[in-house]
């Protein structure tokens, strides 16, 4: 009990204080996992719709694969992503590795499976209405895959921000592509990784606490706009 | 464009059949639709008129038999259909409207253009920019016949479009269903509506257990049904 | 949808540039034990003070640093196993490798002292006090510099750990602080360098048992990666670096870090 009030307490003073250094923390979690969803967005959206639309060969295979790799641990990803990045790697020309963007590639590679899986799902029941209605106009699977992600919009961005708690809340990948460089790659859950190495449990909750925190307040704006939008276009 | 006109009918069926997983919904359908025609299929529930009317209309491949739309090799794309409950896509009712001519590739502005006249048409060009699917079923219908007709068909496909609507809404439709038809659109229609049928129908095609009982004209039809079957139908229906 | 467009182009443009503004930059791969006792939070706002050079550290066991090396990820070690990084050099990826200070190994242990050990400055007889009466040992087990002395510690006392490992003996393969936490949540004894103790924070239960012993000096290297197996090495400014370290100004920093009254490091560069 005492720790979780201490918690509390750091939480509140880190708050209060609000130094620059929490600030840069903070705005970087935010910055490093909005990139990956959309990243992971841009590739998952469509790979899932048209999974749900398009019948092709190799379909069944696809979607069993993105689905079991929803489950994919951080840190394999992680590490495929370090090993890939890292100079002696494919891509180590690039100099990525220990880098903002090194960590949005980790984050976007573990949750497009995410993505790509629950996309599938909501196109697929809103493909179950519109098919026929769509035959019947004569659309292509790419056209009816872009009007179901256009008609699941709301659906779909609960799955983007399923996608951002995964990306926020993860810290296996991106410590290992991150290097949780001090300034440099530092966010969130690596400070908290670090303080819970260091003994101090207090701070790592408090700087838990403002996460989950961050997380909630997100989720509620995202609730409002949406159903302000909804109401406002069906 | 007037051998163009004539290569796409008559719609012609022969020996259709439909069986998944060995269960037979149709079998044996020889059915010919000319150009200009309006046929309405009857039946009871559970017949296989909608199955009949999604094969006809290219949604459905059959198990057996043909469909053959005239010289042509392929299923043109000037046809449209109407369903029991309109789909209408989460956007303005003026786009629900050119979205069918836009997929066929007319740039948006006229699509826009065609997809306004069509409302009109249908007497709903003041909910253009209504999200669709507020509408009620009504409002709904008519704007996915506007949605139809925007798309100029040489025939058009209605699978009971007046079911779960009012009368007062049932009658916009069949108005509009009308006024398709003195356009010169063919039109092939399922409907329960015996009133219905009898006002729009030049030809009943009766089908019961997968099997067209008869193909009468719809005067003769009403007066004397050649099978048994149509018989006890309309004996039920109109007591 | 245009809207949409324009949005993730800007979103995708804020979140790369910030990372390309630093260029004056280093990679130093180092030990957990430098970097969460604070001595680098100390020492590089000083180095990039004189030189304008940003140092970003990437903490990891010696072991993991050094490999992380091998593949030219980083362009300086720092690192304390000496055997470790003079196979390093021996295989060419290091240039030359200067000795910067020592700390100081210290065997914690519950203040119960199951063992009967605390006060004693001889580790192996601890060692082996341990091992008779199968008292709970937490060890790192992640081929760090830690770990490393720790093996070499049960060697010099004629314990031969594959033999004698029993459940008393737990192998957690975590970092010095992780490491930690479980110590104090087993009430185990534990090898820890005297800077993660005394920056760290939970310690319920534990307690310095066995300090002094010489043979629990810890020294630490430091190397510049050598530009010639890996040629994007940015070979001046890691070498400033190697060189500020070593130098008095260096040094002196080195010294002049404390936590309360304690000194964490000393100094030792060859003059
Ligand atoms: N795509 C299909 N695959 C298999 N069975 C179907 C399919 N569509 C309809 N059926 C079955 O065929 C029968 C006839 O259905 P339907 O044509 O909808 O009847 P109705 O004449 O009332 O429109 C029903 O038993 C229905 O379950
Ligand atoms: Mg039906």
């Amino acid at each position: 009990m005492d720790t979780f009030t201490a918690s509390l307490d750091a939480a509140l003073a880190l708050l209060l204080h609000a130094d620059a250094h929490l600030y840069g923390i903070v705005s970087l979690s935010l910055r490093v996992s909005c990139l990956a969803v959309l990243l992971a967005a841009l590739f998952a959206l469509p790979l899932g719709a048209l999974l749900a639309v398009a019948q092709f060969p190799g379909r069944r295979t696809l979607t069993v694969l993105v689905n079991g790799f929803m489950g994919l641990p951080a840190v394999v990803v992680g590490l495929i992503v370090y090993l890939s990045l890292s100079r002696a790697g494919p891509l180590g020309e690039l100099g990525l590795l220990f880098t903002p963007s090194a960590m949005s590639l980790a984050q976007a590679v573990l949750v497009a499976p995410l993505l790509a899986a629950l996309t599938r799902q909501i196109v697929e029941d809103a493909w179950f209405e519109y098919a026929d209605q769509l035959h019947s106009l004569g659309v292509s699977p790419r056209q009816a895959a872009l009007t179901l992600l256009w008609d699941t919009r709301w659906s779909l961005s609960t799955v983007l921000l399923a996608g951002f708690g995964r990306a926020i809340s993860e810290v296996g990948a991106v410590m290992i592509v991150g290097g949780n460089i001090d300034g440099v790659t530092r966010v969130m859950t690596t400070a908290i990784a670090l303080e819970t190495s260091k003994g101090d449990l207090p701070l790592a909750m408090g700087l838990g606490i403002i996460l989950v925190a961050l997380v909630l307040l997100l989720n509620a704006l995202a609730q409002a706009i949406r159903s302000w939008a909804a109401r406002s276009a069906q | 464009m007037t051998a163009m006109k004539t290569a796409m009918f008559p719609l012609q069926l022969s020996g259709i059949g439909f069986a998944p997983s060995g269960t037979t919904i149709l079998q044996d359908i020889n059915l010919t639709i000319a150009e200009g025609s309006c046929t309405v299929i009857l039946g009871p529930n559970g017949a296989g008129k909608s199955v009949l009317m999604r094969i006809m209309h290219g949604l459905l491949a059959p198990g057996s038999g043909r469909v053959e739309w005239g010289s042509l090799e392929e299923r043109p794309l000037s046809q449209a259909m109407l369903f029991q409950r309109p789909v209408m896509l989460r956007r303005s009712v003026l786009s629900n409207v050119a979205y069918g001519l836009h997929v066929q590739g007319i740039p948006i502005p006229e699509a826009k253009r065609r997809a306004l006249a069509a409302l009109e048409s249908v007497g709903l060009q003041h909910l253009a920019d209504r999200p669709a699917r507020v509408l009620s079923g009504g409002e709904q219908q008519r704007v996915a016949l506007a949605r139809a007709a925007a798309l100029q068909p040489r025939i058009l496909f209605l699978d009971e479009p007046t079911a779960s609507l009012d009368p007062g809404a049932a009658r916009a439709i069949e108005s509009g269903i009308a006024a398709l038809h003195a356009a010169g659109i063919t039109i092939v229609m399922v409907t329960h509506h015996l009133g219905q049928a009898r006002r729009l129908a030049r030809d009943i095609v009766f089908l019961a257990a997968g099997r067209i009982q008869e193909c009468t004209p719809a005067h003769d039809f009403f007066r004397q049904p050649q099978s048994q079957a149509a018989a006890d139908f309309l004996k039920e229906e109109l007591p | 949808m245009n809207l949409i467009r324009r949005l993730l182009c800007v979103a995708l443009l804020a979140s790369v540039l910030p990372a390309q503004a630093a260029d004056n930059f280093i990679t130093v791969a180092s030990t957990t034990s430098t970097e969460q006792s604070g001595l680098f939070g100390f020492l590089l706002p000083i180095f990039k003070k004189e030189t304008g050079i940003e140092v970003r550290v990437v903490a990891l066991g010696t072991g993991q640093a050094l490999d992380m090396a091998r593949r030219g990820d980083a362009d300086v070690v720092f690192v304390h196993d000496q055997a470790a990084e003079e196979k390093f050099l021996a295989e060419g990826y290091g240039v030359k490798r200067y000795e910067v200070m020592y700390n100081d190994f210290i065997l914690i242990g519950p203040k119960e002292d199951p063992a009967k050990v605390a006060g004693g400055k001889d580790i192996t007889a601890a060692l082996k006090k341990i091992e008779e009466s199968k008292s709970a040992f937490v060890s790192r087990g992640d081929r760090s510099g830690t770990h490393a002395a720790e093996l070499r510690l049960w060697k010099l006392a004629g314990i031969d750990l594959d033999k004698v490992k029993g459940p008393w003996y737990k192998d957690t393969g975590s970092g010095m602080g992780p490491a930690l936490n479980s110590a104090a949540a087993m009430n185990a004894y534990i090898l820890a360098d005297r800077g993660t103790w005394l920056s760290f924070k939970n310690r319920q239960n534990l307690a310095i048992v066995v300090e002094g012993d010489k043979r629990l000096f810890n020294q630490y290297g430091v190397m510049l990666v050598n530009p010639a197996k890996h040629p994007h090495v940015k070979k001046e400014a890691g070498q400033k670096f190697v060189d500020w370290v070593i130098s008095p100004a260096g040094q002196r920093a080195i010294a002049a870090y404390k936590i309360g009254d304690d000194q964490l490091f000393f100094p030792n560069a060859h003059k």
